[in-house]
């Protein structure tokens, strides 16, 4: 895999082939391990930095998994192309800013992401469109036998996996789903929806984890507790919670249809309209027009568009993605100009109009 | 905004009012002073306040000799160190972060109650290195099955109990040699 051509293509994640992803844009999950012999990385010196990162890269290139990985030495990347990853969600934005010898090792699609030196040794992510968590999880248990077939990994008979911080240990598992939740924002019902979930011990984040915003009605569920349950019980608490959360935001939708359809198809139009059409945009009013526009078409309001489309242009005009594609530097009211002339190029290719 | 961690700043895990004022509580800290375990439901405006202030500065009323004391008692426990990796209690404290995996034996006495608070739970019950001895296998595989059939029971399933429970029965007698094997 090459960096370079990271920016032109997306990840097979964002096709929205998996089930409900009109609303569930993705599964994910993430398994925390560390080498038994190695301080974590956060007190690793520099010569053990290294061993560790010489130990799991090595293993990562000699497992298959049935996928092609590419291993990308974080460390020698520069700011931009670091950045490019954290965008794209194959890397935390933890690992891009942290300092001294770390990777990642990529599949292909882009479904599969092991960081290597994050906060601990190792942080493996498996990634898929729509509902999908029995696949994530399956796929994830698999590699993570592929690698601990060979190492050590720091394990106590109480406490399970040890992690570097005790909020992680025991199953170092982090199961999350991620949705696009327009009309429970729209009509303030979604305050609801954190509060049930709260009760239950899950947590809301926005797009890009832990402290981000909520971007684009996007909103990211996940489980708190790590230790005392096994990993399929954790992942059938979400997967128990998730299918009451799509059928209140459907009931929502349809409900703002039946309501006022004229009012919902003039904002999802001139929604549309405007990112055909702007000459400048900034990257909030880019997320905020994206996601009334992919509702429209989720609701039929929207017919010469598809969703894979939409998905994409959420990744693709962020700063790095936009600087990348255009091969400069760009300040931010430079890279307004760009988002905007990047968005009309995209869905001038699927207007009528032009065909 | 991000909050840096003092011990471990954990985002809302059940909603409860916050400890100072009438709001809902956002931000639930659990935080290690004088060796107890201490949980905080705050508010975000609470939080903030709380975040600013110097960390666990003693009340000024408070008694010359017992804050004497207790300070003591807290430098003996933040100067303890790990034998492994040398961090010691006090800059875990302070970061959040653990040094190596032998802090977990280190600190046990300090860690349990902190794992206790955050996950409501100090026993593994998932999966397990392949690599790992036949005994702890068998007793891993007996701490699921125990889980599993507390969630049965709680569950009213009571027919996955009562399989649960011959498991159970099956892994306890089995010739310690054969180890059971694990999904």
């Amino acid at each position: 895999m090459d960096i370079e051509s990271l920016a032109h293509k997306s990840g097979e994640w964002l096709r929205a082939t998996g089930p409900e992803s009109d609303i569930v844009m993705s599964s994910r999950i993430r398994l925390a391990r560390n080498l038994a012999q190695f301080p974590f990385p956060n007190r690793a010196d520099d010569t053990a930095r290294a061993e560790i990162e010489e130990i799991l890269h090595s293993q990562i290139e000699r497992i298959s998994t049935g996928r092609r990985l590419s291993y990308i030495p974080v460390s020698n990347l520069e700011q931009l192309d670091r950045q490019m990853l954290v965008e794209r969600q194959l890397i935390s934005r933890e690992h891009s800013e942290n300092r001294g010898r770390r990777g990642v090792g990529i599949s292909d699609e882009e479904n599969v992401s092991l960081m290597v030196n994050e906060e601990d040794h190792l942080r493996m992510q498996v990634l898929h469109s729509g509902f999908a968590l029995d696949e994530c999880w399956a796929e994830i248990d698999r590699i993570d036998d592929a690698i601990e077939a060979e190492l050590t990994y720091a394990f106590s008979e109480r406490l399970g996996y040890l992690t570097a911080c005790p909020t992680n240990c025991g199953t170092g598992i982090r199961v999350s789903v991620l949705l696009h939740l327009p009309a429970l924002v729209i009509t303030k019902e979604i305050q609801k929806v954190f509060q049930a979930l709260q009760k239950i011990g899950l947590a809301v984040r926005g797009l890009y984890g832990e402290g981000s915003q909520a971007m684009g009605d996007f909103y990211q569920i996940s489980n708190q507790v790590t230790l005392g349950k096994s990993e399929v019980q954790l992942i059938k608490t979400i997967q128990d919670v998730i299918p009451n959360i799509l059928s209140y935001e459907r009931r929502v939708r349809t409900a703002l249809v039946k309501e006022n359809r004229r009012g919902l198809h003039d904002q999802v139009s001139r929604a549309y309209g405007i990112l055909r059409n702007a000459q400048t945009i900034s990257s909030e009013e880019t997320m905020h027009l994206l996601s009334s526009v992919r509702m429209g078409i989720n609701l039929g309001l929207i017919d010469d568009l598809e969703i894979p489309t939409v998905n994409e242009l959420f990744i693709h005009t962020q700063p790095a993605h936009l600087q990348k594609i255009r091969h400069e530097k760009l300040e931010s009211a430079e890279r307004n100009v760009a988002r905007a002339a990047y968005i009309r190029q995209r869905l001038a290719g699927r207007t009528p109009e032009q065909n | 905004m991000k909050y840096e961690p003092e011990i471990v700043h954990r985002l809302a895990v059940v909603m409860k009012k916050c400890g100072r004022c009438s709001k809902p509580a956002v931000l639930h800290i659990t935080e290690l002073q004088h060796g107890e375990v201490q949980a905080l439901h705050l508010c975000e405006t609470c939080a903030k306040e709380y975040l600013s202030q110097a960390p666990s500065a003693p009340p000024e009323e408070m008694p010359a000799s017992i804050e004497a004391e207790s300070e003591e008692d807290l430098d003996e426990l933040d100067q303890r160190v790990c034998p492994n990796c040398g961090i010691t209690f006090k800059e875990f404290r302070a970061q959040g972060r653990l040094g190596c995996p032998h802090d977990y034996i280190a600190f046990e006495d300090e860690l349990l109650p902190l794992l206790e608070n955050i996950h409501g739970e100090t026993e593994h019950c998932g999966k397990i290195p392949k690599r790992a001895p036949d005994s702890s296998q068998r007793q891993f595989q007996l701490i699921k099955l125990r889980s599993e059939l507390r969630t049965a029971v709680e569950e009213e399933r009571y027919e996955d109990a009562a399989r649960i429970r011959d498991a159970i029965r099956q892994v306890e007698t089995m010739p310690a040699h054969e180890g059971p094997t694990v999904e």
